[in-house]
């Protein structure tokens, strides 16, 4: 590379990963409206939300601790997992043809969609295809990505939730707000409202009792189970060597949907490949406890192709990039595409406990979202994610792959005010600040005179405490004093001890 | 031992306390302390806002201050947390490989204060005596970045006349996080007020801990609400003495 003087390029910048297209905008739901910050503070507001997800994250966090401990290999475990997700991302184009392969070779027909928009398109025609104007889904991250159930219902197809947390979703107009527990920011009084309010055939002296609350959806979803012609689900493994899908559930929802219809729609994330079963011995260990604290989850559900006679006898797997692409061309970035969906980070998390998943705007909330979202989107367009850390390192400790996301965030955060920098011809005034500390501080002598100016912050105290200070710190002031600048800087004690001359 | 203190720029210019506390201290355990006077800032705060540019030249600085060091003690698990897992990173990723490997050989010698006393001086009882009842908050980057796990708690049991109560929920991070406190300040403050309930409910009238940014944050907050608890780093604890107090 060279500039057009024929001067070699600087080489102080890293190089800019390559133009690979990000999810596009205005379709699905990896963008959010309003930066976290804004979201965060209604939602830090409801008092409601705080007591429900404080009592849900602490009572999941308790349970997969003891879950995990029982392991005496959990570490070795985890380092498996992270090493099998590395190297598949090394191979991953060898490893999707080969599962194009399997699944064609077995009967099922395999679709490839660039983004969202295309995967929306393809199901809508497949199911435009069998004539049917309704379909049963099983609970997935992906679809909620694409926004599927808009796109089909734009084009008069009903999808229906089926698992429990995501039907109170569905029937409660709201959106998921975890990955495991959609509905987590709901408790069962506001659960019984909405089934009173939304399920037509429901009984109405319907009590808050889980039991009952559970009852009434399987009345309600029995019907629609027995009358699906068309089912669609997500994935956790594809199994590269057999072209074998795999599906984990609690509910048993998932095992109807994927075995009663006549035709199945399965869409995953090009990164939820693995090459072997026997990586799938890892992840079925890790997953269960990672996600419900539970040793193995109640329905595990593989299928191969089309099996005649039994079973969906018309099979469809779309393979979905929608910015993976440009996660994976992220050298560093491209960890976050090992994720497996168990929501222990999120479980963890000190920030996502107060201000629940709705604020981080796009469907993966909580650290793995983060910094998942930006990547799948483009830094600019989710540019408050990546900051919404304390970077306190909890998820990446529970994360069962070890994704390191704390390093993760630290480095979105520089890609962000690098291409702000190359984008801007006016810095921003954080951006003249940190070059103004970083000149400060790169001299010992600017630093000591820097030190003897702050020091006339003590005519701000009163009784050694600084009570507001202007923005941007007023944030800091809003609810914290202050130390006001003692009378000498531990450097003048230094000398003054005589210290120095030794 | 010939140790190198790297205060911080934030005791430095604001809890200078703390650097005598560990000049102190150490001097008492009969070790030689150098503060080698071309030390500033380690950077943290411009790499985890996103400005590793701008950090780069804080690296160096440090790198070279540090390197003609056998030992260098600093009273911040997060500085040390950033100079042990950030500064060769940043050397590298800036075009820099040479500094990458000396920012790597100094991180080595690089210890927060209570790695420092127990791993490399091989001492938990430092002859203190802090006649108070006091909580220990861990701090996320002791904890999970720099793994001090039990250190600080070992070198307190020790302490004479401290009355050590246990912090419910004390691994959960108070809410600082760096630039984090001001860019999502509303967030920040939910997570400090959970963590002043914690401190508050034990009935200590000291909340300690190995950093003195945590410090600022949870102490600012009992400070604004007249609490009475006060906060102080855990090298002011070991510094005292039942005859000398403070030992300056």
């Amino acid at each position: 590379m060279s500039t057009f003087l024929g001067m070699p390029a600087p080489r102080a910048v890293p190089a800019a990963p390559p133009a690979v297209p990000v999810a596009p905008r205005g379709v699905g739901h990896l963008r959010a409206s309003e930066p976290f910050p804004v979201a965060a503070r209604r939602a830090l507001a409801d008092s409601q939300l705080r007591r429900n997800l404080g009592k849900a994250t602490a009572t999941i966090r308790a349970k997969r601790a003891a879950a995990v401990a029982e392991l005496p290999d959990w570490e070795e475990l985890r380092e498996a997992g992270q090493a099998i997700k590395a190297q598949t991302m090394r191979h991953l184009d060898g490893y999707l043809e080969q599962l194009e392969t399997q699944v064609r070779a077995r009967g099922g027909t395999v679709h490839w969609a660039r983004d969202a928009a295309e995967a929306n398109e393809l199901i809508t025609g497949l199911i435009q295809a069998t004539g049917s104007h309704a379909a049963v889904k099983v609970k997935s991250m992906v679809t909620d990505e694409i926004g599927l159930n808009d796109a089909l219902a734009a084009a008069g197809i009903r999808a229906q939730e089926t698992d429990l947390a995501e039907l109170i979703v569905q029937l409660g107009g709201d959106r998921p707000s975890h990955f495991l527990v959609p509905a987590i920011h709901r408790n069962r009084e506001e659960i019984r409202e909405i089934f009173l309010r939304e399920m037509g055939d429901v009984d109405p002296g319907l009590t808050d009792n889980p039991a009952a609350l559970a009852e009434a959806a399987r009345l309600h979803l029995r019907r629609e189970f027995l009358s699906a012609t068309v089912g669609i689900s997500g994935v956790n493994f594809a199994i590269a060597e057999t072209g074998t899908l795999c599906v984990v559930e609690s509910e048993g929802n998932g095992r109807m949907c994927l075995t009663l219809p006549k035709t199945l729609i399965t869409v995953m994330g090009i990164e939820k490949v693995i090459p072997s079963w026997r990586d799938l011995g890892v992840f079925l260990q890790l997953l269960p406890r990672s996600s419900t604290a539970e040793r193995m989850n109640p329905y595990t559900s593989m299928w191969t192709g089309v099996t005649p006679g039994d079973g969906p006898q018309e099979f469809h797997l779309v393979l979905l990039d929608n910015g993976r692409t440009a996660a994976l061309a992220d050298q560093t970035g491209r960890q976050a595409l090992h994720c497996i969906r168990c929501s222990a980070c999120l479980n963890v998390c000190p920030v996502y406990e107060r201000t629940g998943g709705h604020a981080y705007g796009s469907v993966y909330p909580g650290p793995i979202g983060a910094v998942l979202s930006p990547l799948l989107t483009g830094v600019e367009d989710n540019a408050s994610l990546p900051y919404a850390s304390s970077l306190c390192g909890a998820c990446y400790d529970a994360c069962p792959v070890k994704i390191d996301i704390p390093s993760l965030l630290v480095y979105l955060r520089a890609r962000h005010v690098e291409e702000a920098r190359s984008a801007r011809r006016v810095p921003s005034a954080e951006a003249v600040a940190m070059a103004a500390a970083s000149w400060v501080m790169a001299d010992p002598r600017r630093y000591g005179a820097a030190q003897q100016a702050g020091r006339a912050g003590r005519a701000l105290s009163r009784g050694g405490r600084i009570r507001t200070l202007p923005p941007p710190l007023s944030g800091w002031t809003q609810a914290r004093d202050v130390p006001a600048p003692p009378a000498r800087t531990f450097r003048q004690w230094w000398r003054e001890s005589g210290r120095a001359r030794s | 031992m010939r140790v190198a203190l790297f205060v911080t720029c934030l005791a430095d210019t604001l809890f200078p306390d703390v650097g005598k506390a560990t000049t102190v201290l150490l001097e008492r355990l009969g070790h030689r302390v150098e503060f080698p006077a071309g030390q500033t800032c380690c950077g943290q705060m411009h790499v985890n806002t996103g400005y590793q540019r701008d950090a780069l030249p804080l690296v160096r600085r440090y790198v070279e201050t540090f390197e003609r060091f056998d030992v260098v003690v600093a009273p911040s698990g997060s500085c040390v947390g950033s100079i042990r897992h950030q500064h060769a990173m940043i050397a590298r990723r800036w075009g820099d490989g040479k500094l990458a490997g000396r920012a790597e050989a100094v991180a080595g010698r690089t210890f927060e204060l209570s790695q420092l006393l127990i791993d490399v001086l091989g001492v938990e009882d430092v002859g203190a005596y802090y006649p108070h009842r006091v909580t220990y908050h861990p701090t996320c980057h002791s904890l999970r970045l720099l793994r001090v796990g039990d250190r600080p708690l070992r070198l307190l049991r020790q302490v004479g006349g401290l009355d050590l109560v246990e912090l419910p929920g004390a691994e959960v991070c108070c809410g600082f996080g760096g630039t984090f406190a001001v860019k999502n300040a509303d967030t920040s403050t939910a997570m400090l007020a959970d963590k002043m309930r914690a401190v508050l409910d034990t009935g200590a009238e000291v909340c300690t801990a190995g950093d003195s940014s945590c410090l600022m944050h949870i102490g600012g907050g009992l400070s604004r609400l007249r609490t009475g608890v006060r906060t102080v780093h855990l090298a002011e604890i070991l510094a005292s003495t039942r005859e000398g107090g403070r030992g300056w």
